[in-house]
């Protein structure tokens, strides 16, 4: 129940830069609709990495499932799945500007659903571990989502399964989704800043302080942890719809369940912009998404080094993050004061004696 | 008079160590009782019983008349018996005004309950037990920066946040300084007779207990010692003995 305090022209600047960035980069709307994406997964990791202490390595498990619910309900609007798979990609699926958005939206509406019935049944199980045994079961989770994916016929197996065709031109094309991207990422931001100012907030900072004591007073324990996770899935789900659809065709080892690069990096993000703070994922978001960019476009071949160095001084120097630092630098900047009332003092001093 | 929790012949091992065995006991309604014993002797053990933290192997607890040896920790809790520990916890990242509010009674928490924000008499309320622990002009800060003893007081604060009928208190006054100790059985006190909570105590402090306590319990060795009023437990060979380790 943290009192947001951000000034409100923080939010008019960000609001004003993802209006304007794409109109004067226009060569790089896609590279910037990425960062919003960067940022959704930053936001929806921290819900229960960092504000409820549950270290998930599988969260991107609903990001892909979310990507092939969508896949299947946009496909299956229009034609029998099994057989437009089994084609192996030969078959493209071409749709007018009404049916495309229709079953877009179809497919992102029952994509966010879907993963919110898996958060809810796979938390029953998997939220009832612990620590590391919570990270190393999440990471499980989605790795043998990856395999199951691979091996089932019906939506494409190892080969996939191809998106429909976009109706229009290809820039129209990237700055619509730009725009979901975007859109996507604010009401995140929204929905966790209300989240965090109401007593779910509190409960679930409680769980990650003293999971046990919370239960001791009463807490409903599994109800928060289940709804944290469920909130992280829908927004996850629904961004993986609006991915898949972006690169049009689904598969499952480098577009839905990517376990090494997005779902690592959703992680590194937040610790890197400081765990479970409002702005922390999406400052560390931004950093990490100028930082990769960069170091793809000047120092290829050593990319990966170069994250790695910036993920292991991160984890050594600086594990409270950026936020986390500026915190402990200037705690009285977040409210961390001692507020004497003499009179009260006084009272509460005479009563100890 | 009533006994608001009664503990019937519940035994408890681990392993080969038998912790409690056979033990009874009765918490009478609006009364403080106290409960002694030298290290080791189950005290903890029969209070991780009583609030559902392990299955017990034998015998009976119930509260207010209900059977409880079968409910688990937030249950229990929700049924208005709440317990302190004995290393104290509180929740370390979170302020003391936070602290206190995520500690309102869960009792008839509904499920969208938790999308609301508290109520500002709920803020008010954490503000007069903060005050009356004397911890007000520290409630902005982070809980885990107090010290050791402010910590507990907080935590006597957060369970009177709470509103249990019954508190049971690990070693309230351990690793607290005598000056402060003198205010926290005053507080104690005040808390049975103006908030009207049960009190079941494990105190080591024999000043404190004798003080404090209607009737003590002792145990040793994980038995029942010795029970009733405090002036007879301080005359009682029996216990006497078990403290100098002739028993």
């Amino acid at each position: 129940m943290t009192a947001d305090r951000t000034p409100w022209i923080v939010y008019a600047l960000v609001l004003a830069a993802g209006i304007v960035a794409p109109l004067l980069f226009p060569g790089y709307t896609t590279q910037i609709a990425l960062l919003w994406l960067m940022i959704l997964f930053a936001l929806t990791w921290d819900i229960v990495g960092g504000q409820m202490g549950y270290n998930s390595l599988g969260n991107i498990f609903f990001f892909g499932a979310g990507m092939y619910i969508s896949a299947v309900v946009q496909v299956g609007m229009f034609t029998d799945v099994g057989a437009y798979t089994s084609a192996r990609g030969g078959e493209q699926l071409v749709l007018g500007y009404a049916d495309y958005f229709l079953s877009l939206f179809a497919g992102m509406g029952l994509a966010a659903i879907g993963c919110v019935l898996f958060a809810i049944v796979l938390g029953w199980v998997l939220l009832g571990l612990r620590g590391p045994y919570f990270a190393i079961g999440t990471l499980g989770m989605a790795l043998s989502a990856r395999e199951l994916a691979g091996t089932w016929d019906y939506i494409g197996a190892g080969t996939g399964i191809a998106m429909p065709v976009y109706p229009g031109l290809p820039h129209e094309k990237s700055v619509v989704f730009y725009i979901f991207l975007f859109i996507l990422a604010i009401l995140t931001f929204i929905s966790v800043r209300w989240l965090y100012s109401t007593r779910f907030g509190l409960a679930i900072n409680a769980i990650r302080d003293d999971e046990e004591k919370a239960e001791a007073m009463g807490v409903h324990t599994a109800r928060h942890k289940i709804v944290a996770w469920s909130v992280s899935a829908f927004f996850l789900g629904m961004s993986g719809a609006v991915f898949g659809n972006i690169i049009g065709f689904v598969e499952p080892q480098e577009v839905a369940f990517p376990a090494t690069t997005f779902g690592i990096f959703m992680v590194v993000m937040s610790l890197l912009g400081g765990k479970g703070t409002l702005w922390g994922p999406v400052i560390g978001a931004t950093l990490f998404h100028v930082i990769k960019e960069a170091t793809w476009t000047y120092m290829l071949g050593w990319q990966w080094v170069a994250l790695g160095v910036l993920i292991v001084v991160n984890v050594v120097f600086f594990q409270q993050g950026i936020l986390g630092w500026v915190q402990e630098k200037w705690p009285e900047k977040f409210g961390l004061i001692v507020e004497e009332d003499p009179a009260e003092e006084l009272a509460s001093g005479e009563a100890a004696q | 008079m009533s006994s608001v929790i009664e503990v019937r012949s519940v035994s408890k091992s681990f392993g080969g160590v038998q912790a409690n065995h056979d033990i009874s006991v009765e918490v009478a309604e609006g009364k403080i009782t106290g409960l002694i014993g030298p290290n080791g002797s189950g005290k903890t053990t029969l209070f991780n019983s009583i609030v559902g933290y392990h299955a017990i192997d034998s015998g009976s607890i119930t509260f207010e008349g209900r059977e409880i040896s079968n409910l688990r920790v937030p249950q229990i809790a929700r049924l208005g018996m709440l317990r302190t520990f004995q290393q104290t916890r509180i929740y370390g990242n979170m302020n003391c005004v936070k602290n206190m509010l995520i500690s309102v009674p869960h009792r008839k928490a509904a499920f969208t309950d938790m999308f609301r924000p508290y109520r500002a008499e709920m803020t008010d309320k954490a503000g007069h037990l903060l005050e009356f622990v004397g911890l007000y002009a520290k409630r902005n800060l982070l809980a885990g920066d107090l010290s050791f003893g402010q910590q507990k007081l907080l935590e006597f604060a957060m369970a009177l946040m709470n509103e249990p009928t019954v508190l049971l208190l690990d070693e309230p006054t351990a690793g607290i300084n005598p000056t402060l100790i003198n205010g926290l059985i005053d507080r104690l006190k005040r808390a049975n007779t103006e908030f009207g909570i049960t009190l079941f105590v494990i105190e080591h402090n024999m000043r404190v207990i004798m003080n404090m306590a209607d009737t003590v319990y002792c145990l040793a060795h994980g038995e029942m010692l010795a029970s009733g009023p405090p002036e007879e437990i301080q005359n009682d060979q029996r216990v006497i003995d078990a403290y100098l380790g002739a028993h």
